[in-house]
């Protein structure tokens, strides 16, 4: 289908883009790569009054080391990040995990941050940032505020984003020697909504998993070694409380996250630096 | 900041092919669309419309993006090529328009616009892809009628060819 009528405003800079959105509440929607809200514009699941493009903003389209955290900036898309050698080298978890989300040509187009905002329980970053512990940079007319992954997403396609304000960029810890990162993904069709997706952190002494696709956001789980390992996953795959529907069976889905969670987190500790 | 009315037509340039073009879009007004209607280059094709099935496929400033996510006030100023752009102008078709004719990699043929330009930004990217690497660029083109392994023998029977005219 096409769009439903909405006014266009094209921001030259981050203040011009919180104002529009100050002054129109939940009325505007930020349009960065398109590759979720274009959809569901086309599908007719939202009506907003003003759309504000914030895909030209310049200042936007970064990655930088800061200290011990990696931030990336809104415009950035998800194929650029992953040419970066900021991201070869500093975010391993991301390498492992882009080119798993959509497909080539969503990825020329879709955002780091656009993905985190729309906040899809079964998208690869909203995990990624989960299991990293990250964090995002919100920013409004009265100021900026930075919110970790964990008080970020709060369910699902919502986030604790305020109408007023847009999510400015991501932040991401850097790799350091000795940690260890796992991704893996079961969907029908290469870039299809993952039916289950893992990512896993592995130190010297603690392993964190989180599972997407299942919960209303992704969902980590904290290991102190590999002893109990498969007990714990098992556990952990009841606990997320998968439904059947018309994509697979929870049957399918505790047992994705029993092999697959096991998997990614032998992955993770097989590559530890 | 210029804010653009919902049921105001404005004006968009765009280079297209190569060639200089322009036509009025409302802001709703997607770029297949606006690629179609206003500026009568029917050769992208309309599938999903939800960004599913990569027929409407086109290149923005030389990236593989779907026209369908896009909105035509997006492309003010920008290159776009579609696959009108792919054949000479005197009709030669390109390498990788003549590997799909050969290896029989279309049949409606109504997929084959968005896979073309897909594949022709593919394949600047990657020298010698392996097949793996090949079918992952091209899950995000739907064929309902074809066969993906004769779209992939197109793709590596245009880069044989081109290594045997280069080099």
């Amino acid at each position: 289908m096409k769009p439903p009528t909405f006014d266009y405003v094209r921001a030259e800079s981050v203040q011009e883009a919180v104002q529009t959105l100050a002054a129109n509440g939940d009325e505007a929607r930020v349009l960065a790569g398109g590759q979720s809200l274009m959809a569901m514009l086309n599908m007719r699941l939202l009506h907003p009054s003003v759309i504000v493009d914030i895909g030209a903003i310049d200042a936007l389209n970064y990655v930088r080391i800061d200290g011990d955290e990696v931030e990336i900036g809104a415009a950035m898309t998800q194929a650029e990040l992953w040419k970066r050698p900021e991201c070869r080298q500093h975010l391993p978890l991301l390498t492992k995990a882009l080119p798993h989300i959509g497909h080539w040509q969503t990825r020329n187009r879709g955002t780091i941050c656009g993905s985190l905002a729309h906040a899809d329980p079964s998208s690869e970053l909203p995990l990624c940032l989960a299991v990293t512990e990250g964090s995002v940079v919100l920013e409004s007319q009265s100021g900026r505020r930075v919110i970790k992954a964990d008080d970020f997403q709060t369910g699902m396609l919502s986030t604790a984003k305020r109408e007023d304000e847009m999510l400015i960029a991501a932040r991401f810890p850097k790799a350091r020697p000795g940690i260890g990162y796992g991704f893996s993904e079961f969907a029908r069709r290469h870039g299809d909504f993952a039916i289950v997706a893992v990512a896993a952190v592995a130190d010297g002494s603690t392993i964190r998993v989180a599972v997407g696709g299942i919960a209303d956001r992704p969902a980590v789980l904290r290991l102190g070694d590999t002893d109990a390992m498969d007990e714990m996953l098992n556990r952990f795959a009841w606990e997320l409380g998968g439904t059947d529907d018309i994509h697979a069976t929870a049957k399918l889905r505790r047992n994705l996250v029993r092999t697959l969670g096991k998997k990614t987190i032998e992955d993770a500790l097989a590559c530890r630096g | 900041m210029p804010r653009l009315n919902k049921d105001q037509r404005s004006l968009v340039s765009l280079t297209l092919n190569d060639e200089a073009v322009s036509g009025h879009a409302e802001p709703r007004m997607l770029l297949s669309d606006f690629l179609r209607h206003e500026l009568g280059a029917t050769g992208t094709h309309v599938g999903c419309e939800h960004g599913v099935c990569g027929a409407c496929t086109v290149r923005l400033d030389g990236k593989a993006i779907r026209s369908c996510l896009t909105l035509a006030v997006q492309v003010q100023g920008r290159k776009i090529d579609t696959v009108e752009g792919l054949a000479d102008r005197d009709g030669t078709l390109s390498p990788l328009q003549q590997a799909f004719r050969e290896c029989f990699a279309l049949q409606c043929g109504f997929c084959t616009p968005g896979f073309l330009m897909t594949i022709s930004e593919f394949l600047e990217q990657y020298d010698e892809p392996s097949d793996a690497e090949i079918r992952d660029a091209l899950s995000g083109n739907i064929c309902r009628c074809s066969d993906y392994n004769a779209i992939v023998a197109a793709v590596k029977q245009t880069i044989r060819q081109v290594k045997s005219v280069t080099s």
